[in-house]
Formats: structure tokens, C-alpha cells, sequence
């Protein structure tokens, strides 16, 4: 039996590719720097940070919805990635600035000097004279790139090979993750951390190199990057689920144990997943925070990676188009919503301030979601599309739980 | 004979009504001693000293007055105080007009002998008030004449007073005594005392100066110390050499700059081309030049450095110049140091175990809920807050502070045990054996809870006053106290364990929820309804939960994300202690307490590494007992 090309097996990935085209066009021809300037500035970021997100909850959703690991802290890979290139891009953006400072002087400086100029600007803030050692390839953009990938690849690959070594799975392995995501928070909320504790790394909306180039040029760039990278990624992903790696996997998911006693190495393959997913997770924090130009330890603290599941989970576990739409809408949702541009409701006797009622509605339509909606929005596709789930009812046929039930045997 | 005289005198002038013209027997004593008075000797002046501060209130002021060397005599031979511009008759305290008194002008040796007998008459003062507030006076700071007017006192009708005055004494002989041998005793007598003055006595026999010379150096040697090590860094012991001025100050790379761009000459320094002067090496050898030239002022070398420092040793020497004193001193405060440390050990014990008590607390509802229903209920945090809550809406209501706690401890019960029932009910059943989902609806459940309290209470903290016999501390020395309210959170904690083993082990809800515990299928098929002891767990723990909130509360700020702060610390009970089992919690608040309390002492200051350490610590602790310390034994082990 031949099998069909991976792209007729999945047209889902051909309408997201389309979407993902039509939108960054649309977005292109309504900005500033290229089109009639419907859009702001500030709006063209907000969109291009969307389309980071949502890349972050496609390898949330590889973790989640198809390995069945509910990671707490897959926004620590994000942060490290941002944190990566931020080193690069305030490194270099201060020599530039420390260069032309000492340039006054009537002496040229020493590249000692011109070191030390770096470091105290860097670090004055945080009361340090010496550049710490995690710096030492901050003025190279390509190691930096390179760290983007391997600094958190690293951390999930030692973390992951700790933790299912050990088997340690379901609630647990969340709780785990959760506390690693706040371990490594609160290292970099120290001043003396080498990453400037609590102030962050900042002014990375700067790009060395490209002084001249405006702002609303440079986001709708990073506009084009960032759909790039989603699209590229995306593929990759739906590729990854496809075939057998993808059935193992979601095997995985369903029981372990069974897929452990068929003879499946299961910890390689949670490892290389989860692994992955770091740093898929990593490269959108790369091209993320270049675009808000400001990071800090507070991205990493648990809540962060909470809301990344719950985008997940409403959006649509197990599809990852149910994950780019969860992230797209909610996160959209959530800034119009807390930016106080959303009309206030007038019941009687009270006014509902979205801003102060936001997070509750959120909340609850997190539980009903989970409650009523386990598929999440991309339920409806599953529905237009016909896959229905088969309606279970009558006795279970097997002693276990989620065993065939008698109609849905017949049917 | 003479101190019962006077104090018998001080006593009669306390009497004496403060009538115009008082004090006869002062005036007498002055127009008998004018000689004396005039012109005192150090060896004489002691018996007339005395007869002046036994004449009452007002002699001890002309004492305190000649001493300050205020005192003034008329030409008519009148003793007047003179107190910047205004002067009172010495004797009857009115103002004097129009004199121009000659100023007295005491040596030393006689203001010495003066200041003693002040304080002698203040600690033989009949008030035992005014007795305290002299020796307070003295542990400030003394003289040796107070020190021996001290040792003439040590009598007191006080208990108190006595070992008070015999273990100032003590203080004073280390601090002032000139017998190096008393000194030594006393500091022997007092070893181990790990009191505050104590130690500050021993500080100044211990400090240090820091010379530098080329022999053996004059005095008190603590110890010689090696350039380049920890205690003398390179760069120190050269500074100490050019302070000594034994070495030219080194040249720092910032001022050579400044010289080399004060010698700029047609785009040239001492011959070098200013382009090229991004080379350190080029800049020496620029500066070489321009010293040479005579343009700067010539600068220390490396060689002339080496050099110094190889002719020079580097000693610490004692200010105090008695060896055997300062040994004494050293092995004393070595000592002290040792209890010290004991006590601080036991301190951090105390900490480490109220710490604990609030962790069990705040996880042993997580526990028992895990235990049962195999979730993880992310809004507990948020029980815990509208616990503390509960309590502040009370206490507005209920001024009695501790009327209002009693009220408040079993209504936030009641009110968290509501809210968990009803989470159950709405949430929790529907995802039974789906904890993933479980631990997200109850994630958004927390979010919601905690925004609702935000837009109810205010961002603002809100304060939950503990009642008057709560505040304060139990203290047992300067080194170990712990404060009420947490020994108060310790019998609440005790409490509590002792209540859920009671409920557990001898009521029919224990056995049912043990039953389900263990084996939920087949605890249904005897008879039990698992629903309904699941709800029933939920609603304990949520129940918990809202007590710990206001045990929290007491101590900290209520605030909405006053769970957020605990929930994290509750996960790692509950996972390091093992699950289903109280014991386990128990462990397992007992080690997160005691090593978040351990690694924050090592460190101190900085509690966010201890944090970060304590996390790691957890993490790499599941690696070898993945499922707690005390972990779930049989086939429910295995769900």
C-alpha cells in the first residue's frame, strides 16, 4: 500500500501556511513602512510577538497534546532564548555607544579599555565591575545564535533525562517542571547572577548594525521573521506527528507502560521530544524579545508557562492548529481586554471593568472550556471536518478505564 | 561607720523640705573648707569630697559642678554654679546677679577622685532606681576611679543589683584595671558568656593594626601575614607600602592616559604617533619617554615594587600591649564564639520548626486531597488566602481581638470547606481520573478566585492583627527567641496532626478514606461511596487550608497572592513527603523547613539563592525517591 505524500495527508498544514501567507501580507500592506500605515506601529509588534507565542504553543503542544507531558516551564526555555540574544544585542549596542564615548578622548582606547567601558555601563547597574563569565561570547552574534539553541536544549536535556529516568510522570513531572521554572527565576532575580538581576537586559528593540533602519521598517521584519520561523516550524511539527515517531509518541501518551512492555524506548523518545520542543520554545523567545525590548526574570516565573498551557488547552490539545489559534486569540484576547480599550459592561447597579473582570472571565471560561470543550476551539474543525467522537454511553466492555464501550463497539 | 553616716545624711536630705535658703550643713561645710576648696590637693581633698556628697542633692550637684570645672567662688566666699551665662548660688539654687566669680580650676587627679565620689553616692543611693540608672551610667563607659568607687559598692540590699554590680566589675577590671593578672582572671571568670557586652568588652583588647616593617616590628604581634594571600592581596599590601612612603604610588592606566594626553604634541606623544596608542605596550613606552624627558613624575616600577615588598614583612599588631591579655581575650571570645554558635544552631532549629509547622499546614490539605483523588488542586493557595481573609472581615467586625480569632478560626473552616465542596461538586467530579485537566480547570479556578479577591479586598495588604497575648516573643537570651505567634502556628500545627490522626484512625470516615485510598473499586464494592468520602476529603483539606490562611495571616500581610507565596513550598511538601500518608507531610515539612531555614543561614542575605538551592535540592531528591520519603505501598501505588 503506497502512502500519500504528508502534505495530502494533513491539508491542515497547507490552510495554516495560507493563513499564516494572507496575514503577514495583509499585516505588510496595512503598516507604516510599507503599506497605506492602517496599522501602528506598536499593533505590528504586538503581531509579530503573537505569531512568537503562538510558535512557543505549537512546542508546547508537541509536550503536551502529543507526548501527554504537562510542562509548567516551557517558558523558561522561551526567556532563555530571549535572554541568549539579548546578551548579543546589548553587548553589542553598548560597544557602539562605549566606542564612540571614548572616541572624544584625545588617546584611543585600549581594548581593555574599551571592555571595561562595556562592563560598567552593562553592570554598573547591578554593582559589578567585572564581566561575568557567562558573557564571554556576548560579542559574537553567531555563538550566540548558537547558545539560543543550545543553552536550553541543554537544560531540557538534562532536566528530562533526570526526571524520566527516574519515571517521574503526570502531576509530579508538572509540579517538577514548575519548580524549575521558578529555580531559575529566582537565580536570575539575583543581582549577582551575571544577568543583571531583576533590571533584565534592555533596549534590545535596537539592533547593532541597523541604526539607520526605522522602527516600523525593523518590525515588520521581524513580522516576516517570525512567520517565517512559525511556518518553517510548523511544517517540521506536523511532519514530526505524521508518520510512526508521531504514533509512538501519542502511544506514549495514552498508556507508557504498554509502550515501554512493546519494547519502545520510551525515554529517548520523550527525551527528544521534550528536547525539541525546548528549542523550538527558545527560537521564538529569540525573535520575541528583540520585539518587546525588554527582559526579565518575571518572564520566567511559573504563571507564564500556565498561561501558555491554557492557551493550549483552550485553542485545542492534540491539533497544532488548535494550538496556534488558542495562542493567537487568547493572547489577543487577553491584551485588548487588559489594555482598557475594551467597553466597560453597564448591569444594573454595577459596571464591569474588563480590566479588573478580565481575569475572572478568563478563569471561568478556562473551567468550562476544560469541562465542556476538552477539544478545545479546534473541536469546531474536528466537527465541520466530521471527525466526531463516538458518543460513549452504556456499560464499559473492558475492566479498565477508557476501554470501548458497547455501542461504540457496534458502531 | 562613715558610709552608714552618710547614708543617713543622703536620707535626711531627701527629707529635707526644698525651702530658699536650704542646706545648712553644705554651707557650713563650704565656709569651713574654702582653703581646701580653693586650692585642692588629689591625696587631701577625699574626706572633704565625701562631707560635700553626704550633704544631699544639692552637694552632688556642686561636685558634678567643680568637676566640670564650673564652680566659682565670690569675693565674698560664696560657692556659685555657673551655667553658660546664668549663675546659681551653689547652696540655695536662686540666681546671683551681678558677681564676677573666679572659676575653680581642679587638676585631674582631684576630678578623678570627684567623679567617683559621685557615682560611689549615686550607687549607695537609698533608691534602688537611682542605684540602676548609675550602673547603667557606668556600663556606657567608666573610669578607674569609678571602678574603684564600684568596688567599695558591691553591697546591695538588691539581689539584682548585687549580681548586676559584681558582673559589671568584672567588665570594667577587662576594660580599665591596670593589673595586667586581674584583668586575665576577669576575662577568665566571664569566658563563655556569650552576652552582647561581654563580647563588646573583649573587642577593643582584639583590635588589630595593620604595619608594615622591615624587622620584627615593636609590641603586641597577632600573627604575620603572607602578600598575595586571602588576608593581603597584592594590591593592599603595596598600598600599605606607599602609605608607609617607602614605595612611589603605581601608576594606574587612567592617570597614565591623563599624562599622555597632557604631553600631546603635534599629534604625537613622546615621539609615538597617537594612532598607535590603542597598544598598552606603545603607551609605555610613551610614558617611558616623557619620564625620561622629565614631562611626568616618575612612577613606581614593576621591579621597584617586587623589590619593596621582598625587604618588608606585613604584621597585624594588637593596640592592647599586654600578650597575656590578649590571649586570655582570644581564647574567650573563641569561646563565646562556640556557644554562640550552639545557640544560633538552636535558634535556627526554632525557625526551622515554626517554618515547618507552616508548610504542614499549608500542604497537609494537598496531601490528603492527592492522597484520595490522585489531584492536584492548584487553587489550595487560594483557600489559604480566603481563609486569611475570612479572618480580616471578621476582625472588622468584631473589635475583640481575640474574640474576633476565636470566631475567625472555625468560620474560615467553614467557609473554605464550602468553597472546596462546591469546587468539587462543579469541577473535580466531572474530570475524575484526568489529573492533567484537573490541575488546569482548578489553575483557572485560582486565577478567577484570586482576581475576585483583588476587585473585592483592593490590591492594598490588608493587616490581620494578632491579639495583645500573641505579640512579643518568648525570649531566652540575647541569641535564641522566637515569637509568640509562631509558637502559637507550632500547637496549631500539633493540633492539627493530632486531629487528622484521630479523624483518620478512629472514625468511620478515616477507615472510609483510607479505603479509597487504597483501593477505590473495591471500597465502592463494599458499601462505601466514593463520591461522597472524596467530597468529603476535598472539603477537610480546603478546610485546612482556610485555617492555615489565617495562621498565615497573623504574621504576614494578607494580600491576594498570599497563597501564590505558600503553594509552591506545599507542592514540594507533598511530593518530597510522599504522598496519601500524614507522616509523610510531616517529613516532608519538616525537611523543606529545616533546609530552606539551613541553606538561607549559610547564605545569609540572599534568599533567593537559598530558594533556588532548595529547588535544585528537591529536584535532584526525586531522582532516588521519586515517590517521597514515605511513599504509598500496594496497588494503589501503582494507579
Amino acid at each position: 500500500m503506497t502512502r500519500k505524500p504528508f502534505i495530502l495527508q494533513n491539508p491542515s498544514v497547507l490552510i495554516v501556511l495560507a493563513v499564516l501567507a494572507v496575514f503577514t501580507l495583509a499585516v505588510t500592506l496595512l503598516s507604516q513602512a510599507y503599506g497605506t500605515g492602517a496599522l501602528p506601529t506598536s499593533t505590528v509588534k504586538v503581531l509579530g510577538k503573537t505569531l512568537c507565542l503562538a510558535l512557543a504553543a505549537v512546542a508546547m503542544d508537541l509536550v503536551w497534546g502529543y507526548l501527554g507531558i504537562l510542562s509548567l516551564g516551557q517558558m523558561a526555555f522561551f526567556a532563555l532564548g530571549g535572554y541568549m540574544i539579548g546578551q548579543w544585542l546589548m553587548y553589542a549596542r553598548t560597544e557602539v555607544i562605549v566606542a564612540e564615548a571614548l572616541a572624544q578622548n584625545p588617546i584611543p582606547p585600549t581594548p581593555q579599555e574599551l571592555r571595561d567601558g562595556v562592563t560598567n555601563q552593562i553592570f554598573g547597574v547591578v554593582g559589578s565591575a567585572d564581566l561575568p563569565l557567562v558573557w564571554s561570547f556576548a560579542h559574537s552574534l553567531s555563538l550566540q545564535l548558537m547558545l539560543v539553541l543550545a543553552v536550553p536544549g541543554l537544560l531540557a536535556l538534562v532536566f528530562g533525562w533526570l526526571a524520566f529516568r527516574s519515571r517521574v510522570n503526570g502531576v509530579y513531572l508538572s509540579i517538577l517542571t514548575q519548580a524549575m521554572t521558578l529555580a531559575l527565576a529566582l537565580w536570575l532575580f539575583q543581582n549577582d547572577s551575571g544577568f543583571r538581576g531583576n533590571n533584565g537586559l534592555s533596549g534590545l528593540q535596537n539592533i547593532p548594525g541597523l541604526d539607520d533602519v526605522s522602527q516600523a521598517r525593523l518590525s515588520v521584519w521581524f513580522l516576516w521573521a517570525s512567520a517565517g520561523t512559525l511556518g518553517l516550524f510548523y511544517v517540521l511539527a506536523a511532519w514530526l506527528v505524521s508518520g510512526k515517531f508521531g504514533s509512538v509518541i501519542r502511544a506514549i501518551r495514552d498508556d507508557e507502560t504498554r509502550v515501554r512492555f512493546l519494547g519502545y524506548p520510551v525515554e529517548g523518545f520523550k527525551l527528544v521530544v521534550f528536547t525539541l520542543a525546548a528549542m523550538i520554545t527558545a527560537v521564538a523567545g529569540a525573535l520575541y524579545y528583540p520585539q518587546a525590548g525588554i527582559i526579565n526574570p518575571a518572564e520566567m516565573m511559573p504563571i507564564a508557562s500556565i498561561y501558555l498551557a491554557v492557551w493550549v488547552a483552550i485553542g485545542g490539545r492534540g491539533r497544532l492548529y488548535g494550538a496556534v489559534i488558542g495562542a493567537v486569540v487568547v493572547s489577543l484576547l487577553s491584551s485588548w481586554f487588559t489594555g482598557g480599550r475594551a467597553p466597560s459592561v453597564h448591569l444594573p447597579g454595577y459596571v464591569v471593568n474588563w480590566v479588573d473582570w478580565w481575569q475572572v472571565a478568563l478563569g471561568l471560561s478556562f473551567v468550562l472550556v476544560t469541562l465542556f470543550a476538552p477539544k478545545g476551539i479546534a473541536g469546531i474543525f474536528d466537527r465541520i471536518g466530521g471527525l466526531a467522537r463516538p458518543r460513549r454511553h452504556g456499560r464499559d466492555l473492558g475492566p479498565d478505564q477508557g476501554a470501548l464501550q458497547e455501542r461504540e463497539a457496534k458502531a | 561607720m562613715t558610709r552608714f553616716r552618710l547614708l543617713a545624711a543622703c536620707v535626711m536630705a531627701l527629707f529635707l523640705p526644698m525651702a530658699a535658703l536650704a542646706n545648712p550643713a553644705l554651707d557650713a561645710v563650704i565656709s569651713d573648707n574654702l582653703g581646701q576648696i580653693e586650692k585642692p590637693s588629689r591625696r587631701s581633698v577625699q574626706p572633704l569630697v565625701e562631707q560635700i556628697a553626704a550633704t544631699g542633692p544639692e552637694g552632688l550637684a556642686l561636685l558634678r559642678a567643680w568637676s566640670d570645672r564650673r564652680l566659682g567662688l565670690t569675693a565674698e566666699g560664696r560657692a556659685v554654679i555657673v551655667d553658660g551665662s546664668s549663675v546659681l548660688d551653689a547652696v540655695t539654687g536662686q540666681p546671683v546677679f551681678g558677681v564676677e566669680p573666679r572659676m575653680l580650676r581642679p587638676n585631674s587627679g582631684v576630678r578623678g577622685v570627684i567623679d567617683s565620689a559621685m557615682v560611689a553616692g549615686a550607687l549607695n543611693d537609698p533608691d534602688a532606681r537611682r542605684r540602676s540608672a548609675a550602673l547603667d551610667a557606668l556600663a556606657r563607659g567608666g573610669t578607674p576611679e569609678q571602678l574603684a568607687a564600684l568596688r567599695a559598692a558591691l553591697d546591695d540590699p538588691d539581689p539584682v543589683l548585687v549580681a548586676r554590680k559584681a558582673r559589671l566589675e568584672r567588665l570594667l577590671t577587662i576594660q580599665l584595671d591596670k593589673d595586667t593578672q586581674a584583668r586575665v582572671a576577669a576575662i577568665r571568670d566571664m569566658a563563655g558568656d556569650v552576652s552582647l557586652d561581654f563580647r563588646a568588652a573583649l573587642n577593643p583588647l582584639l583590635a588589630m593594626q595593620r604595619v608594615v616593617s622591615a624587622g620584627q616590628p615593636q609590641g603586641n604581634v597577632a600573627r604575620e601575614l603572607e602578600v598575595g594571600s586571602d588576608a593581603l592581596p597584592r594590591d593592599a599590601a603595596l598600598a600599605l607600602l606607599v602609605d608607609a612612603g617607602v614605595l612611589q604610588p603605581r601608576l594606574t592606566s587612567a592617570e597614565q592616559r591623563g599624562a599622555l594626553a597632557a604631553n600631546l604634541r603635534n599629534g604625537q606623544v613622546g615621539g609615538i604617533p597617537v594612532e598607535q596608542l590603542s597598544d598598552p605596550a606603545a603607551r609605555d613606552r610613551a610614558y617611558d619617554a616623557l619620564e625620561a624627558a622629565g614631562a611626568v613624575p616618575p612612577a613606581a616600577t614593576e621591579a621597584e615594587a617586587e623589590a619593596a615588598l621582598a625587604a618588608h614583612r606585613f604584621f597585624d599588631l594588637y593596640a592592647e600591649p599586654s600578650p597575656e591579655v590578649t590571649d586570655a581575650a582570644r581564647a574567650a571570645q573563641i569561646r563565646a564564639q562556640l556557644r554562640l554558635g550552639a545557640m544560633t544552631g538552636i535558634d535556627l532549629g526554632l525557625d526551622a520548626l515554626s517554618l515547618a509547622s507552616i508548610y504542614f499546614l499549608a500542604a497537609i490539605g494537598l496531601a490528603v486531597t492527592f492522597g484520595v483523588m490522585r489531584v492536584i488542586n492548584m487553587a489550595h493557595g487560594e483557600f489559604i488566602m480566603m481563609g486569611a481573609y475570612t479572618g480580616y472581615t471578621v476582625q472588622t467586625l468584631i473589635a475583640d481581638r481575640t474574640l474576633s480569632l476565636v470566631v475567625a478560626l472555625p468560620l474560615a473552616f467553614a467557609v473554605t470547606f464550602a468553597a472546596g465542596v462546591v469546587l468539587y461538586r462543579l469541577v473535580i467530579r466531572h474530570l475524575a481520573h484526568r489529573p492533567l485537566e484537573t490541575l488546569l480547570a482548578t489553575f483557572g479556578v485560582s486565577i478567577a478566585l484570586q482576581q475576585l479577591a483583588k476587585n473585592i479586598f483592593g490590591t492594598q495588604a490588608r493587616p490581620l492583627t494578632a491579639p495583645a497575648w500573641l505579640e512579643g516573643s518568648v525570649t531566652v537570651n540575647d541569641v535564641i527567641s522566637i515569637s509568640s505567634i509562631r509558637v502559637a502556628i507550632f500547637v496549631l500545627a500539633l493540633l492539627f496532626l493530632g486531629l487528622f490522626l484521630f479523624i483518620m484512625k478512629r472514625t468511620r470516615l478515616g477507615l472510609e478514606v483510607r479505603a479509597v485510598t487504597q483501593n477505590p473499586g473495591m471500597a465502592a464494592s463494599m458499601g462505601i461511596n466514593p463520591d461522597r468520602i472524596a467530597m468529603m476529603t476535598f472539603g477537610l483539606g480546603s478546610g485546612i487550608a482556610g485555617i492555615a490562611g489565617v495562621a498565615i495571616g497573623l504574621f504576614a500581610q494578607v494580600t491576594s497572592e498570599l497563597g501564590q507565596g505558600y503553594i509552591v513550598q506545599s507542592f514540594m511538601t507533598v511530593v518530597v513527603g510522599g504522598v496519601g500518608n500524614i507522616w509523610g507531610t510531616l517529613a516532608g515539612a519538616t525537611l523543606i523547613g529545616g533546609l530552606s531555614k539551613v541553606i538561607e543561614s549559610l547564605n545569609p542575605g540572599n534568599t533567593l539563592a537559598a530558594q533556588t538551592f532548595m529547588i535544585l535540592f528537591i529536584i535532584i531528591f526525586i531522582q532516588f525517591r521519586p515517590r517521597g520519603i514515605i511513599p504509598q505501598r500496594g496497588r494503589a501505588a501503582e494507579a
